[in-house]
């Protein structure tokens, strides 16, 4: 008797067990925020990627709706074994149920796939790739706030019609590089321009001179750096050194950060023309940001990416709590895409059946010495790129999702 | 145009030049490399770490007390050294009977505890070093624009590198040092104190490090990861010259920074790796290194 009932007790615990599942698995939305802690990207994302989640957070006001969310960050090493092995141990033991960030393309690609195996949730800000929404893309990953097209869009679309019609690239060499070298020359010869020369850098790499001597010979009028973070940094201070742009030749930095125009200083970076999604100096709101986020680092500006992870964990926190449950990453996903975005940082939005959330970019133009007033002053803004045109159009990307 | 496999002449002499800045960079730090384990037998893995607060000092003596590039140039190696000196007392020295992973590891742990601290401190996009204004600008040389500091950078590579070689070769000091190394116990015998002179051999060798360092910061910037990048590579270098040998160490740095400085030019893509098939291929043919001798 008392065996019969003990089993009764069992089947109806599991049962209990079961339907807690479909709600929010484990009663915890565990947030997992996988970037570069310690190398050439860790200024770009890191720590500042896991307080702008925290802050989604708090901001979202998750307790109040009785959510109980858990934040935890991790190092990838821009490696892509180390990447996917975090990622597994994340979903399968960890608990984890959605991964946010991971900037390095060639990691992001490979957490996708894991993402899409275990059917969780994958919002990426530091990628660029944007073959993530093109023949990569999955029915779990959204890819958040910028990628190479758009980039490529800005930034190279900008120089050609300013008369840089003849390129040489500069090309970290890895997946990041190639997309963005990819995408660049795309729009350079569609405007009439053309790609005279490119040399692939191993990456990171510490000395470019070399290689800007290559691009120096090329004679091109526009030397396009597809690098990004301490590589970019270093090849336009070398740039500088061997007397490049003072020879009549223009750089076009295809992927530049807030962070990176800080450390090269303003005497350095003027005039750089670039592509951002975010810019901590345009809204109240961003500057409300900020001054939270430099109580935390002082005397740091938080990046596109950082504020991009905010963005996507405030839509995503809306869609769990939409659905009443975080189970099943793929219906999370949808229900993202089905539901116009909207939070204080981007604004209003929208997520594309492939996975590319929409938003406008914006042309930047980097600040002389003399026309900066205050500590973080460092951009005006050239053009605001309409969210309809400011990535690639769905068709061009040829992802599966999509047919 | 003459053209070699496609490169002109005029480029491939650039790229030789380019070469040859960064072999000396190598040079200078597989020298304090060598210098250290020749004499003392200790594998220096602070080597990197010890770089990059050569550059840091450099930045501090700028920020904190307006002391410019030329002055830092010889008191960075001072100081550095001086902290070098205090490691080789306090730790390394209580290390000496034992075997030689135990010093690997000690500064290997120095290493990522320097490295880490200064990275959670100034981030990884690193600070911007300004040029002397004696060396900014440069000389139009024909086939290539040669930056003034960059030609300096060679200058005063080959001068340090030199007279090291000279010092610890051709001088009496010299072969003190040398003789403490093969017998401690006898040149202690003839009323020489061996250990301060390797304390002073350590604190040397870190000072060279310091030195590269300063010599570093205007051209890179100023960054915590900026001895991490490099100091594997300056150990390959050391292993290809003969572990210990101070010749060796100097002409293997600048050889190999001319052979990544031709990679580069025909396949660039492989331009990080050749300096590691240059090692495995030395190490087939001759264990000891190119200058080394079997002990």
């Amino acid at each position: 008797m008392l065996q019969k009932r003990s089993a009764l007790l069992v089947v109806s615990l599991a049962f209990a067990a079961g339907a807690a599942n479909a709600q929010i698995s484990d009663g915890i939305v565990k947030i997992g925020v996988l970037n570069d802690m310690s190398g050439l990207y860790s200024d770009i994302s890191g720590q500042g990627s896991v307080f702008a989640a925290r802050q989604a957070v708090a901001d979202f006001g998750a307790a109040a709706k009785g959510l109980k969310v858990e934040v935890i960050g991790a190092d990838h090493q821009n490696k892509p074994d180390v990447g996917s092995s975090i990622a597994r141990q994340w979903y399968d033991v960890d608990k984890v149920d959605v991964i946010l960030d991971v900037p390095t393309s060639s990691v992001a690609l490979a957490v996708s796939e894991v993402t899409r195996d275990k059917n969780k949730v994958f919002l990426v800000s530091g990628a660029a790739a944007s073959d993530l929404t093109g023949e990569k893309c999955t029915p779990n990953t959204i890819h958040w706030t910028y990628d190479t097209w758009a980039l490529a869009n800005g930034t190279g679309k900008a120089m050609v019609k300013t008369g840089g019609n003849t390129w040489f690239f500069l090309t970290a060499d890895y997946a990041f590089g190639h997309a963005l070298e990819r995408d660049t020359a795309a729009v350079v010869e569609a405007n009439g321009g053309k790609v005279l020369g490119r040399v692939r850098h191993p990456f990171p790499g510490t000395d470019f001179s070399s290689f800007l001597l290559q691009a120096q010979a090329s004679k091109a009028k526009v030397i396009g750096l597809a690098n990004a973070g301490g590589d970019t940094i270093n090849s336009i201070k070398q740039a500088a050194e061997f007397g490049i742009v003072k020879g009549g030749q223009q750089l076009a930095g295809l992927l530049m950060f807030i962070s990176d125009v800080h450390a090269l200083g303003l005497q350095t970076a003027q005039g750089l023309v670039l592509t951002e999604a975010w810019y901590w100096d345009m809204t109240a709101a961003n500057r409300d940001f900020t001054k939270k986020f430099q109580a935390q680092f002082p005397g740091k500006f938080p990046t596109m990416v950082q504020a991009g992870v905010y963005s996507a964990v405030i839509h995503y926190l809306k869609a769990v709590t939409a659905l009443k449950s975080d189970a099943d990453g793929k219906a999370v996903v949808a229900k993202m895409k089905a539901t116009p975005t909207d939070d204080k940082l981007f604004g209003k939005g929208t997520v594309r059946a492939d996975g590319r959330k929409i938003h406008p970019m914006y042309l930047f133009e980097v600040k002389k010495p003399q026309e900066s007033k205050y500590a973080g002053d460092y951009y005006k803004l050239r053009a605001t790129i309409p969210a309809a045109e400011a990535f690639r159009p769905i068709a061009d990307g040829h992802c599966p999702l999509v047919k | 145009m003459t053209e070699i496999f496609g490169v002109s002449t005029q480029a491939l002499f650039g790229q030789l030049l380019i070469g040859l800045i960064n072999g000396s960079f190598y040079a200078l730090l597989s020298l304090g490399l060598a210098v250290i384990f020749g004499l003392l037998n200790i594998i220096n893995f602070a080597h990197g770490a010890q770089y990059m607060m050569g550059a840091f000092c450099g930045y501090f003596l700028l920020l904190k007390f307006g002391i410019g590039y030329w002055w830092a140039l010889a008191l960075a190696p001072l100081i550095i050294g001086l902290i070098g000196m205090i490691i080789e007392r306090l730790m390394l020295s209580r290390l000496y009977q034992l075997d030689h992973l135990y010093g690997l590891l000690l500064t290997f742990g120095l290493a990522l505890i320097v490295q880490g601290l200064a990275r959670n401190e100034y981030g990884t996009s690193g600070i911007p070093y300004d040029m002397p204004a004696a060396l900014t600008g440069g000389q139009n040389l024909g086939f290539m624009f040669l930056p003034n500091y960059r030609a300096w950078v060679i200058v005063a590579s080959l001068v340090v590198c030199v007279s090291t070689w000279f010092v610890t070769e051709k001088t009496k000091l010299g072969s003190y040092l040398r003789a403490a190394t093969e017998n401690p116990a006898l040149v202690q015998a003839f009323g020489i104190n061996v250990p301060r002179m390797i304390t002073l051999t350590y604190g040397f060798g870190v000072a060279l490090a310091a030195f590269a360092g300063v010599m570093a910061a205007p051209i890179y910037q100023v960054n915590p990861l900026m001895g991490a990048d490099l100091i594997i590579v300056v150990f390959a270098v050391v292993v290809i010259g003969g572990m210990g040998s101070i010749m060796g160490s100097i002409v293997t740095g600048f050889a190999l920074g001319v052979i990544e400085g031709l990679t580069k030019v025909f396949y660039p893509e492989a331009s990080n790796t050749v300096v590691f098939i240059v090692m495995v291929v030395v190490l087939l043919i001759k264990p000891a290194g190119l200058f080394g001798t079997q002990r």
